[in-house]
């Protein structure tokens, strides 16, 4: 199979078949809103105009699109090591507590500039300390890592309530929030950034945190491909027994390849919590942190394909909820239907077009061409 | 006394009741690991069912045309999963979550475009549920304490799938353990490469493997909607697949440890409604959270090593490659 899959080259593999397979998510997406009675084309320009066709919505749609950047990146750095993070759910659920306790211990003491970096490094602390478990228990005890990181995306659920509805409350409140933090504990949004420098846009949930999220993109890219630690977390994933053999500790490299990962989760809670609610709340990372999975594989594990991917997710969320506002006969379930389907063919399926691909390039390429 | 008794019987009584997916779906992922196939779409596939087996009970009127339906749509998702991973070699878990994701936006998508009841259908009443079997002289014997109450409330009273799942635990111990297949089932999920020399492919082998899944699932789906809730509700399986889960690792991969496992999970659930607010000797106020929180950390716990070792099936989770 190895000297089959080298016969196609990189643009193929990279790029052509990755696309073609989410266009056939796309197609079957489009069959079943056929099916469901209501127009694929219409629906499809819908989604588009309202997620990329006026200010408000293309500011909705990048502000989901940091939160699928983070996710996907931690996801990613994971698999480079042959790790399969499915945690990132819960690490990003308590990177929010980490923000929030920052946050409500702090706001009154300390200006904006100080407490932007105490928070983001309380969201990386908190969201790899979460994946720390899991790492350790794979990396010492052998414990599957999947199994574990779905188990702790529970814990992280049941924790949660229970310190929002017993401990962080707001006394005197009834739904299960904190209170609202102090206006130096606020992400500025981008519509008051893009102010200060006078250009008028509309307003959006859209927040610095996108400027982060790029920044970790570099950071990521800059770590696995152009660090020795990077070298090492490739190498424990392409190949563990060479890596021992190398000399490098698979242990350390798998505990923190995960704290790193964790971390890059618990990012989401600087754009949700910080960036728009201000305030700790149940279940504000929901549906990210899987998403992230879906991303990630789009995105072939490289930061710029995550950033692409994360848009499309990210169009797909404004987009969706765009056409649920225009036609009731849609729900956003329909998003999720069609993020189901768009893991399915890029990622369990994506090796279903390569063996009818390779066999097309063939014959399409002159003999001579081709190298035995 | 006579109180306490009755009320232990009860709690007793709602742990079966809320046991009886979890039995049948660790069950279901019991025989997939045992092949060599890691399923957690346990929960997309129960969830599939329960809403398949609901809407054709409603169209019907006959819960058992809706089991079947239930237990055909768990079984065309149990086929895709192999499709993708066993056909086409693609990630275990990614597949799995895709099943899942794909259950979770379908039901509802398809219940409010079918019944335009915000995701639900429509309440089921009469045939179109499974009702309670009452047993022979139950009500008879329903005053007598102590033992009348154990005959007329605990083993009497259920519907016929909560029998089903209780006996397709001895089931699928002798499928496993007593039967050819079981054998070759095993050998699949230890060392694929002997069993293909045997002359027995392994593909086969782990495509029945996911089709008995498939129909496991399909019951616990079906039980949910049709036996004991009556309809479908949005995300009614809620998180139950990964309990089960969690209890097909806490049993070690093997038929009767996995029932009591379940069995303690579901007492767990039943036992953290009553306790809210409760305090109790030694421990004090115990918050609910713990309490739905702690099979999961007892799995954890489980699979660190700290009470006893969970070893998975030699072979689960990587794709079978024939050496030509």
């Amino acid at each position: 199979m190895a000297s089959a899959q080298a016969k196609l080259p990189v643009w193929v593999d990279i790029g052509l078949l990755p696309l073609i397979n989410v266009a056939l998510a796309f197609i079957v997406s489009g069959l079943l809103i056929a099916a469901l009675g209501q127009d694929p084309f219409e629906a499809t320009w819908i989604m588009l105009r309202g997620a990329f066709g006026y200010q408000e919505g293309l500011g909705y749609t990048f502000y989901y699109t940091t939160n699928f950047v983070f996710t996907g990146l931690a996801v990613a750095v994971a698999f480079h090591a042959g790790l399969f993070n499915i945690g990132g759910e819960g690490q990003a659920y308590i990177g929010g507590l980490g923000v929030a306790l920052a946050c409500l211990a702090l706001d009154q003491y300390l200006p904006f500039v100080l407490l932007l970096p105490v928070c983001i490094v309380a969201a990386a602390l908190f969201g790899a300390a979460w994946a720390y478990i899991p790492a350790y228990l794979q990396a010492k005890r052998g414990s599957h890592i999947v199994i574990t990181t779905i188990m702790f995306n529970f814990i992280a659920a049941s924790l949660m309530v229970y310190l929002l509805v017993n401990v962080l409350i707001q006394p005197g409140q009834m739904s299960p929030e904190s209170r609202e933090f102090a206006t130096s504990a606020w992400l500025p949004h981008m519509h008051e950034v893009l102010g200060w420098f006078g250009f008028e846009v509309a307003q959006s949930p859209l927040n610095l945190s996108i400027v982060w999220a790029l920044i970790c993109c570099v950071l990521v890219w800059g770590l696995i491909w152009h660090t020795r630690w990077g070298y090492e977390i490739r190498a424990v994933g392409a190949n563990m027994s060479a890596a021992v053999y190398a000399g490098m500790p698979p242990a350390r490299i798998i505990i923190v390849t995960m704290c790193i990962s964790g971390g890059l989760s618990g990012f989401v809670a600087i754009n949700e919590i910080m960036g728009v609610h201000h305030k700790l709340l149940l279940d504000f990372a929901a549906g990210y942190g899987f998403t992230g999975i879906a991303v990630s594989l789009m995105g072939r594990n490289h930061p710029v394909g995550i950033i692409l991917a994360g848009l499309l997710f990210g169009a797909l969320y404004q987009g969706g909820a765009e056409l649920a506002f225009e036609n009731s006969a849609f729900t956003p379930d329909l998003i999720v239907v069609i993020q189901g389907l768009v893991v399915l063919f890029s990622g369990a399926l994506s090796y279903m077009l390569r063996g009818p691909a390779e066999r097309i390039y063939l014959a399409l390429a002159a003999p001579g061409a081709v190298e035995a | 006394m006579a109180e306490d008794f009755l009320l232990i019987i009860l709690t007793f009584d709602a742990t079966i009741r809320v046991s009886v997916p979890l039995i049948l779906a660790a069950l279901a992922g019991l025989v997939v690991e045992r092949s060599g196939v890691i399923d957690i779409g346990l929960e997309g596939k129960m969830l599939a069912a329960a809403f398949a087996a609901a809407t054709v009970a409603a169209l019907t009127g006959s819960a058992w045309l809706g089991l079947l339906g239930g237990m055909g749509v768990s079984v065309l998702l149990a086929l895709l999963h192999g499709f993708a991973c066993i056909t086409h070699r693609g990630n275990q878990i990614v597949s799995g979550v895709a099943i899942n994701i794909l259950a979770s936006g379908l039901t509802v998508l398809l219940g409010i475009s079918w019944f335009s009841m915000g995701g639900q259908t429509p309440p089921l009443t009469g045939d179109a549920r499974f009702s309670s079997l009452t047993f022979p002289g139950a009500e008879a014997v329903a005053d007598i304490p102590l033992l009348g109450h154990l005959y007329s409330e605990l083993l009497s009273g259920h519907n016929v799938l909560v029998y089903l799942a209780f006996l397709s635990v001895p089931t699928v111990w002798w499928m496993v353990y007593r039967t050819r297949f079981g054998l070759r089932l095993r050998a699949t999920g230890e060392n694929p490469a002997a069993v293909d020399t045997a002359g027995i492919s392994v593909i086969r082998m782990r495509y029945l493997a996911l089709i008995i899944c498939g129909i496991l699932c399909g019951i616990a789906g079906s039980y949910l909607s049709t036996g004991h809730g009556a309809g479908f509700l949005r995300e009614m399986t809620a998180g139950k697949g990964f309990i089960a889960l969690a209890a097909m690792i806490f049993g070690k991969w093997r038929p009767v440890p996995v029932l009591f496992a379940c069995l303690l999970f579901g007492f767990l659930d039943a036992v953290a409604i009553r306790i809210q607010g409760v305090e109790l000797p030694l421990i004090g106020e115990m918050s609910v959270q713990f309490i739905q929180a702690l099979p999961y950390i007892l799995t954890v716990v489980l699979l660190a090593g700290f009470i006893g070792r969970a070893v998975a099936p030699k072979a689960s989770g990587i794709p079978y490659v024939k050496e030509h």
